[in-house]
């Protein structure tokens, strides 16, 4: 089994606070991860410290066979793709969402693109001009998480995202991170509460006080 | 010319002092030893100052110019930088900004004949370029500090998704910019029909016809529009990474 990232005796502390304690964890390439464990034991905290959003305090995180540190954080975060809790869209319209990743990587929009990622999730080319403000929450999810994806990362770490969603909504997230993850070879790891999202689990791994119990 | 003020003249206009600390005492404000200590320290401010330029204009030196023009420049970007607590590197960067804001200005005004290049020209002309650049960069700074405290989210979705430090701040840093522009912008708009701004006040008062002392404010106008946009944009560019550490996250 080859791990696209593996971190070693990893350990977060913010002021004077021990979050997360000798965290030991091979991911192997193209899992598909749920992560769980109670509210408030750092699972947001481990994925922000895997998407290089903040740095571990000690230990060590090897991505793709080079520590995190010999990357350039900008291009990392490209390849590791950190979807948050609850995210925010920016700017006015879902136009100016989905077009920012190709202005930060100076490249031209395209539109294709970005119309078939909109109806692999059921939304289609009107919603673009939509004024983020008129957004459903399902829709929101939705179109943060296209922003990770119009440029496919190699590993993709979802935080609740389908927390606060209906069911409809919830299965057309999963049935695009199964596509993602089968068709597309992108890694996945997935935060969750949901009790239905954990039974269905191919790989579970939970988080408790601050420590990783991974179960096949 | 028909200036009258005169110590004597002074002296009684010294009631109108009165007036203000009568005021504080009246409704209980306590601005008494505010007040107080405002007007001494204006009458010794500007007395030594008086005096320091009548010397400057008489000795007629480069080098005295030049040294109090960098005083000018180097107090400008002093106070500026106390709006920017928080930012690293505020004062080397205010210093920086209002030093080319002002140069260029100043420069420009030279080049063109607006102005003439003795003392008593040049000198007065740096000070309203420098301190305008700095009320600019002192808005700007408050800001910057105020938008990423608020966009805090924004900002951290925009590296989560790969983007560099420029892209992430970007409307923020335009914000900053305008933000620093707009009290110039706004008096640029109103001048001549809310206040006659104090240039052509001056000139106005010394006996110069209005004709010619407002082609003066127009000059002026011209002038701080350059130095704040100039001090605003240089500034925000600088700072804007200082919200940042060296592993491009956010502080
Ligand atoms: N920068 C910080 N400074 C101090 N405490 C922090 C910091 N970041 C996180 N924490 C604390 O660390 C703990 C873990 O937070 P984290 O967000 O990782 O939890 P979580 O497992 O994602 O919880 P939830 O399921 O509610 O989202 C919390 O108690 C949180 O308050
Ligand atoms: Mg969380």
């Amino acid at each position: 089994m080859q791990a696209i990232m593996t971190l070693k005796q990893v350990n977060y502390q913010a002021e004077n606070k021990h979050i997360l304690h000798d965290i030991n964890w091979a991911i192997p390439v193209g899992a598909q991860v749920t992560l769980t464990g109670p509210s408030g034991s750092g699972k947001s905290t481990l994925l922000r410290i895997m998407a290089a959003m903040i740095s571990k305090t000690s230990g060590e995180l090897v991505f793709d066979g080079q520590p995190i540190e010999s990357y350039d954080p900008v291009l990392y975060r490209r390849q590791v793709s950190y979807c948050f809790q609850q995210p925010t869209l920016f700017g006015e319209t879902v136009a100016d969402n989905v077009t920012f990743p190709y202005r930060i990587r100076k490249q031209p929009v395209d539109h294709d693109h970005i119309l078939a990622a909109l109806e692999y999730v059921g939304l289609g080319e009107q919603t673009l001009t939509q004024p983020i403000v008129d957004l459903s929450g399902g829709e929101r999810q939705r179109v943060a998480l296209i922003r990770n994806i119009l440029f496919l990362p190699r590993i993709l770490l979802l935080d609740e995202v389908t927390a606060g969603l209906d069911e409809q909504n919830r299965e057309i997230i999963h049935r695009w991170l199964r596509h993602l993850n089968v068709d597309r070879g992108v890694t996945t790891i997935m935060i969750t509460h949901d009790a239905q999202e954990i039974a269905a689990a191919s790989t579970l791994a939970k988080v408790v006080a601050g420590r990783l119990e991974v179960q096949a | 010319m028909n200036l009258a003020v005169n110590n004597t003249s002074l002296f009684f206009a010294a009631m109108l002092v009165l007036v203000a600390l009568g005021i504080s005492l009246w409704q209980k404000l306590g601005l008494d030893k505010d007040i107080i200590v405002g007007v001494v320290r204006a009458i010794v401010q500007l007395f030594t100052v008086g005096y320091l330029l009548k010397y400057i204009f008489r000795v007629d030196n480069v080098w005295l110019t030049l040294a109090m023009m960098g005083f000018i420049i180097f107090n400008a970007a002093w106070n500026a930088k106390k709006r920017g607590a928080g930012i690293a590197n505020a004062f080397p960067i205010a210093l920086l900004a209002i030093f080319i804001s002002t140069g260029v200005t100043l420069g420009v005004l030279i080049l063109s004949g607006a102005i003439r290049l003795i003392p008593s020209q040049i000198i007065p002309i740096s000070g309203m370029i420098a301190s305008n650049s700095m009320v600019a960069i002192g808005l700007a700074f408050r800001s910057l500090n105020s938008q990423f405290h608020d966009q805090r989210q924004g900002v951290l979705e925009r590296l989560a998704l790969g983007s560099d430090l420029l892209d992430a701040s970007i409307a923020i840093v335009r914000e900053a910019i305008r933000t620093g522009m707009a009290p110039t912008i706004d008096s640029a708009k109103t001048v001549g029909l809310v206040s006659l701004p104090g240039m052509m006040s001056g000139l106005i008062f010394a006996g110069v016809d209005p004709v010619h002392a407002i082609k003066y404010q127009i000059m002026v106008t011209f002038m701080l529009l350059s130095a704040t946009s100039l001090g605003s944009i240089i500034a925000c560019y600088l700072a804007y990474r200082s919200f940042y550490n060296a592993q491009k996250q956010l502080k």
